[in-house]
């Protein structure tokens, strides 16, 4: 099952410890649905960090990451 | 093209190169006639504006700063030139109005923000490092918070007029600016005959600098606040990397320009009241944390849209208008007598009063933090959204 972290709405760094959060539960994969292009880069660049890998995918002005090891 | 400079501005190099334009830009706006020692310090800028506007009286400090309108302008610039221009709003604006009332007493207490505190040590200040040891302080406390669920709550989307309210209102600082009105013999505007506030660059040079840092701030992300706190919270030095560019920058320019005066006693426009000011930063480091972002970062988020933002950027004109009314600054050190400065007593008390409001506000707005093995249900915050 695909583990879900809704960060819409969530000032930093909220978005960034939710993820972060899920990644060490180790339930992969992870969709993380943002709402900034801050967000964004943030969550991905602590997934990278974490050695993921982080597929974006744009939805009207949201943002789902999609976080898998 | 846009995706590829965003991932730049994204990147160790596009942080560290916006801190190092900002730590230049800051040291030749004090060579051009900003205030020494300073350069460019948003809350003391901010509470010259709150002067210019007769929020209060304090006739050395009022001036309708250009750098605070640029910082503003340019991000609103950058996030539509990008596409994130994003009106939002709703997110416990009275908490970040007073967060930001507390900040601006806490950094007044200083007399620094984050930026300043860097630029002071940039200038040999070492007031600084006790400055800047009380804003990590300030700050980590401010993460166990965060750890253990502190949050705003969430902001929602909304008409993009709320976005727009900030740079309206810059615009219309600037026509003060640039036109000066005086209302009558006793009214605003105020402009500063001496003191601090009296010295400035050219307005012109003033505001691109402001136009070029808001624009590429509002790029980057860069946080003064939110560099210590990715270092306590998660050991992410991308945001630090940048303040460190900047004080790199700041002190080359200085050293190149002249500027560096080592020493502790009479520095301009500080005092070396080592307890109040670490406990000044203490609380403006705590405010800033708990709302999500140094001043700078503020005035960059208010031009992306950011309602909130906006309301803690008023909290802070409004914390600096009460802090001079109040007496509650920190008073510079009197060199030609040789007398120390710091904190009255009411100065004093308004920052334990702070900190304790500001350990209120951390205890009371935690969310417990659901399990992730939990069937994810959605919740009022949206932490989660299924399974």
């Amino acid at each position: 099952m695909t583990k879900k972290v809704d960060a819409r709405g969530l000032s930093c760094p909220q978005p960034i410890i939710l993820a972060g959060k899920a990644i060490e539960a180790g339930d992969f994969p992870i969709e993380v649905l943002v709402e900034t292009v801050t967000s964004r880069e943030n969550v991905r660049r602590m997934a990278e960090a974490k050695k993921c890998r982080v597929q974006v995918e744009a939805i009207g002005d949201e943002f789902k990451l999609v976080i898998t090891r | 093209m846009s995706e590829r400079l965003t991932r730049f501005f994204a990147s160790r190099w596009g942080i560290i190169l916006t801190g190092v334009i900002i730590g230049i830009l800051a040291s030749l706006l004090q060579k051009l006639g900003n205030p020494p020692n300073m350069g460019i310090c948003v809350a003391c800028f901010e509470r010259d504006i709150a002067g210019a506007l007769g929020l209060h009286r304090a006739a050395v400090v009022q001036y309708i700063r250009p750098e605070i309108i640029g910082f503003v302008l340019g991000a609103m610039m950058a996030a539509y030139a990008f596409r994130e221009f994003r009106a939002r709003a709703g997110s416990a604006p009275i908490v970040r109005f007073i967060l930001g009332m507390l900040a601006m007493i806490g950094a007044l207490a200083f007399l620094g923000c984050p930026w300043r505190a860097l630029l002071r040590l940039a200038g040999g200040d070492l007031n600084a490092i006790i400055g800047l040891a009380g804003l990590a302080v300030g700050i980590t406390i401010g993460v166990q918070f965060l750890k253990s669920g502190y949050n705003l709550g969430h902001s929602h989307k909304t008409y993009p007029a709320v976005g727009w309210i900030m740079p309206v209102v810059m615009v219309g600082l600037l026509l003060l600016a640039i036109f000066q009105p005086k209302v009558g013999e006793n009214g605003a505007i105020f402009f500063s005959e001496s003191g601090p506030g009296a010295m400035h660059a050219a307005l012109a040079v003033s505001l691109g600098a402001g136009l070029a840092i808001g624009f590429l701030a509002q790029r980057t992300r860069f946080c003064t606040m939110g560099s210590i706190r990715d270092v306590v919270l998660m050991r992410d030095y991308h945001l630090i990397s940048g303040v460190g560019g900047l004080l790199v920058a700041a002190f080359v320019t200085n050293l190149a320009l002249g500027q560096v005066n080592l020493g502790l006693f009479g520095q301009p426009v500080a005092h070396s009241s080592h307890l109040w000011n670490f406990l000044g930063m203490t609380l403006a480091g705590l405010a800033f944390a708990l709302a999500g972002g140094c001043p700078g970062r503020q005035l960059f988020l208010s031009g992306e849209g950011d309602g909130d933002a906006a309301v803690f950027v008023l909290g802070m004109l409004t914390g600096a208008a009460l802090a001079h009314n109040f007496a509650l600054t920190g008073k510079p050190d009197n060199v030609a007598e040789g007398l120390g400065g710091g904190l009255t007593p009411s100065g004093m008390l308004a920052v334990i009063l702070g900190l304790i409001v500001c350990l209120v506000i951390g205890f009371t707005m935690r969310e417990r933090i659901q399990p992730e093995t939990t069937e994810a249900q959605p919740t009022p915050t949206g932490a989660t959204f299924g399974k």
